[in-house]
């Protein structure tokens, strides 16, 4: 696999110990430790929410540590701000690089810092000579000239990449950063970092690809729940063995479904595609199911829920309740049919935070309260009431603006909102994202119940123990295709996890 | 099927509202600007000669009655966070249409039939281009006011098209028998109550609140956006065209630059009356009292024989007064609570309850939920 490398026996060029972080109440980072080699690619890995970009943006100056020690070669450091990490020699490429569309590669890599020339401004000749020279050395060829809108999201990290170099970075990260590449491009990027590593410097690759973690990095580090798990040389370790230790807890006891009569197919997708989106998505849920939608954040999962209510558009496939065609790309008529979508995006999509409780509650079905074609306040209020304590949101008045309200109980309204609808097929995307933990069990009560009086439920949840604990059937997104269905009795963390970061065939 | 949810062992009840009645009714911005209008009236009464006959009032509502009505589907355009620049130029290329068509000897009625048809034409082209192009209703009427204006203007050039049957001018400016009421007032009143309806007790109405609010969260409502706002610019369109068949029968002239520059007074008023730029907030009652507010200003002070470019800057500052006033009372509130916790934590005195509604419900939320990632 990778070629053993030199190691000069040194200070760490990292070292993170024991940093955490919160906000607010939240912990997004308990306790994380890292230890990067200069000559060495290290590879950092973990669920959604194990607190790996916290740790990154900790490094780069963008958060601020709340407690433990990061030391940069042997010093140690405290970055306010991200400018003081790059002066320090930290480079951060992330997912989606940030350039000035309309300037040219050149001026990306130097801006803020052109050289100039006397009195006349900025010399353009020496920028070009540096950068033709910095592509040579990465080995790759673009036109310093050009603009970068309209580059590759791999160009555009090349891009990145080079103005780190020529900052002379002697540690870089990288975010997931072949999450939108293609194979080519993930070759290309591979070999520029394993020059870069020949030269001298640290790299950290964040990756949920395994086959990538194992072609690339020379040791590994776990992290889950906020917290480090461990670190081991790439040749000591297994997919199966990483998979162990980025799920490892018990996840049996944590939110079981009751048993519901299962019953007719309800809901049924059929070869659903959006060109860069999704793929030939198909499947099924009976009333009385639940079905959970698992994989990485990113997959496609969201999109394609969106997809089926009709919000978005797709290109080819059908979506039918109850045998009955559903239009694409219009919701109006996909809740016409008793599809109910409560969105992954509360504050954005679900309420209308300067709106109130009533009328947030009442807006799906405000064309069934009116009487003779008006529509009271008091018949909303009727209906929000009934809802509202239903659900128990906790609030003061029905006029209170939802806005006011917290997390939890905002997404108590949404479900109330869409419950009223009356729905056969419920859709819930991330249906317990940032709430507490009992209104958490409160939803997933309610999501059981909901299941027991028959409605056919559609979960996404990037949450494993959530997914184990409530699917009768998990099926794995993973890049837009489904790669996995696996029932109650199948899924495991393990399963899952592997699902979601291999392609069909290789699950296979 | 939903009764199963309800087992659950507490047993919570809400309010309707969390303020009394009264307080929700006049404690509004609407009420202030109706109180504006009333408190103007009369000092314009008892200070300006002549103000308070009947005549004034007369010319005063002959005057803002193409305002009124234009202000109808302007509100609601501009709750759902659009704007209709375009009006006025609809308001000229009607009066145009209208007027060339009688001059060829066209029935009066066909002849209105006609201008109002051409006025949906020129709201749906708006409707079109803002809804199904995707383009910002700001630039895409920008564009319109300079087309229609354009197209007026070119169809009759300098010259005017007069000579219309006095019954029908006379009619635009009847009075409805034995009051000042200028007649045109009741077709006002009759819109107004449609489009009032419309807005505030319709799910119509709901959806154009809820579009301005969040147009995503609409639409994830299944709230039909394009759709609403398409209809919206068609009714406006319209109503301008309405507009410009009484601008054009009131002065008994059909020209080109008719109400060149009305745009803006109707966006003033609609503004003034406490619709929200951003969208998503207002009232028509506001509106109008907005209407009524810089018609009777303006009225009054060229009766008081002050200069046209001082009623500007009157109505011009009264304008961005109204605009601003929002924030400023939010920033003063806020200043205010943060200014009184102080005091309170240092053992000072109680301060003077605060004015307007500063319910704490409705104190604009801040909270920043940081999503563990």
């Amino acid at each position: 696999m990778s070629t053993p490398v030199p190691r000069v026996e040194q200070r760490p060029a990292l070292l993170l110990d024991r940093v955490s972080k919160s906000f607010g109440s939240v912990m997004a980072l308990k306790s994380g430790s890292l230890r990067m080699e200069s000559h060495s690619i290290h590879a950092l890995i973990g669920e959604n929410g194990a607190g790996k970009s916290t740790l990154v943006k900790i490094i780069a100056g963008v958060h601020q540590r709340d407690a433990g020690t990061v030391e940069l070669a042997g010093e140690s450091v405290n970055f306010s701000n991200t400018a003081q990490s790059k002066d320090a020699g930290i480079a951060v490429i992330y997912q989606e690089p940030t350039l000035f569309p309309d300037l040219s590669v050149t001026e990306n890599i130097f801006m803020g810092r052109q050289p100039v020339r006397g009195l006349r401004g900025v010399d353009r000749r020496s920028m070009r000579t540096q950068v033709t020279a910095l592509f040579d050395q990465l080995g790759v060829s673009l036109d310093p000239d050009r603009p970068t809108r309209g580059l590759s999201i791999a160009d555009q990290q090349i891009v990145e990449i080079a103005k780190a170099i020529s900052l002379d970075a002697r540690v870089l990260i990288m975010d997931e950063p072949t999450a939108a590449l293609s194979g080519v491009e993930v070759e290309r990027l591979f070999k520029v970092a394993r020059a870069l590593r020949d030269e001298g410097r640290a790299l950290l690759f964040i990756s949920h690809r395994f086959d990538e973690v194992f072609d690339l990095c020379d040791t590994v580090t776990i992290m889950r729940d906020g917290e480090y798990v461990a670190t081991t040389a790439i040749e000591d370790t297994s997919v199966d063995e990483l998979v162990r230790q980025m799920v490892g807890r018990d996840v049996t006891t944590l939110y079981p479904k009751e048993p519901a009569s299962i019953g007719e197919d309800v809901l049924v997708v059929e070869g659903l595609s959006q060109r860069g989106l999704f793929h030939d998505v198909s499947f099924s849920v009976k009333s009385g199911e639940i079905v959970a939608l698992a994989g990485l954040v990113g997959a496609g999962r969201s999109e394609i829920a969106r997809a089926i209510f009709g919000v978005d558009d797709y290109s080819s496939g059908t979506v039918s309740v109850n045998g009955k065609a559903i239009r694409k790309h219009d919701p109006a008529n996909a809740m016409g049919a008793g599809i109910a979508l409560v969105p992954e995006d509360r504050r954005n999509q679900g309420v209308i935070l300067d709106s109130t409780v009533a009328r947030n509650t009442t807006l799906a079905i405000r064309r069934s309260l009116t009487k003779y074609g008006l529509l009271w306040p008091s018949a909303e209020n009727d209906a929000a009431r009934r809802w509202a304590s239903r659900l128990e949101v906790k609030t003061s008045a029905l006029d209170a603006q939802a806005g006011t309200l917290s997390g939890g109980n905002q997404q108590k309204v949404v479900l109330a909102k869409w419950l009223a609808t009356n729905p056969t097929v419920l859709i819930v995307d991330e249906p317990t994202r940032g709430i507490d933990i009992g209104t958490k069990s409160e939803v997933h009560r309610d999501l059981s119940t909901l299941a027991g009086m028959g409605l056919a439920i559609v979960m996404i949840s990037s949450e494993l123990p959530e997914v184990l604990g409530m699917a009768d059937r998990v099926l794995v997104v993973h890049e837009g295709r489904i790669t996995a269905e696996l029932d109650r009795d199948e899924a495991t963390p393990e399963s899952v996890m592997f699902a979601a970061t291999h392609s069909k065939e290789s699950a296979a | 099927m939903a009764s199963a949810v309800a087992e659950r062992t507490t047993v919570r009840t809400y309010r309707d509202y969390s303020r009394p009645w009264w307080r929700r009714a006049l404690l509004t911005r609407e009420i202030a600007i109706v109180a504006a209008v009333i408190g103007v009236y009369v000092v314009a009464a008892v200070a300006v000669p002549n103000f308070s006959s009947p005549i004034t009032l007369t010319y005063l509502m002959l005057d803002i009655a193409a305002i009124l009505l234009i202000a109808l589907p302007m509100t609601m355009i501009i709750v759902t966070g659009e704007i209709d620049l375009s009006v006025a130029s609809v308001v000229g290329l009607s009066s145009v249409t209208f007027g060339t068509l009688y001059q060829a000897g066209l029935p009066i009625p066909l002849a209105m039939l006609a201008a109002l048809a051409v006025g949906a034409i020129a709201g749906f082209i708006n409707g079109f281009l803002v809804t199904v192009v995707g383009l910002p209703s700001l630039a895409v009427t920008i564009g319109t006011l300079a087309l229609f204006r354009g197209l007026a203007v070119g169809i009759l050039g300098t010259t005017a098209v007069t000579g219309f049957p006095d019954a029908w001018t006379d009619l635009a400016t009847s009075k409805i028998p034995g009051t000042p009421i200028p007649s045109v007032m009741i077709v006002f009143v009759i819109l107004a109550i449609g489009f009032g309806l419309l807005l505030h007790a319709t799910p119509f109405g709901r959806g154009v609140f809820a579009i301005g609010q969040s147009s995503e969260a609409a639409r994830f409502s299944g709230v039909r956006v394009e759709r609403t706002k398409l209809l919206l610019f068609v009714a406006s369109g319209t109503i301008a065209a309405l507009a410009g068949i009484y601008y054009t029968l009131r002065y008994g002239s059909a020209r080109g630059d008719n109400a060149t520059g009305l745009e803006l007074s109707v966006i003033a008023a609609v503004l003034l009356g406490g619709v929200s730029i951003f969208g998503g907030r207002g009232a028509l009652h506001g509106v109008i009292a907005g209407v009524f507010l810089i018609g009777i200003l303006a009225s009054a002070l060229r009766l008081a024989n002050v200069t046209s470019d001082v009623i500007n800057i009157i109505t011009g500052t009264l304008l961005v007064v109204s605009v601003v006033s929002p924030s400023l009372l939010a920033w003063a509130r806020s200043s205010w609570a943060r200014h009184r916790g102080n005091r309170e934590a240092a053992g000072g005195t109680t301060p003077a309850p605060a004015v307007g509604h500063a319910n704490p419900d409705a104190q604009p939320s801040q909270h920043k939920e940081k999503e563990a990632q």
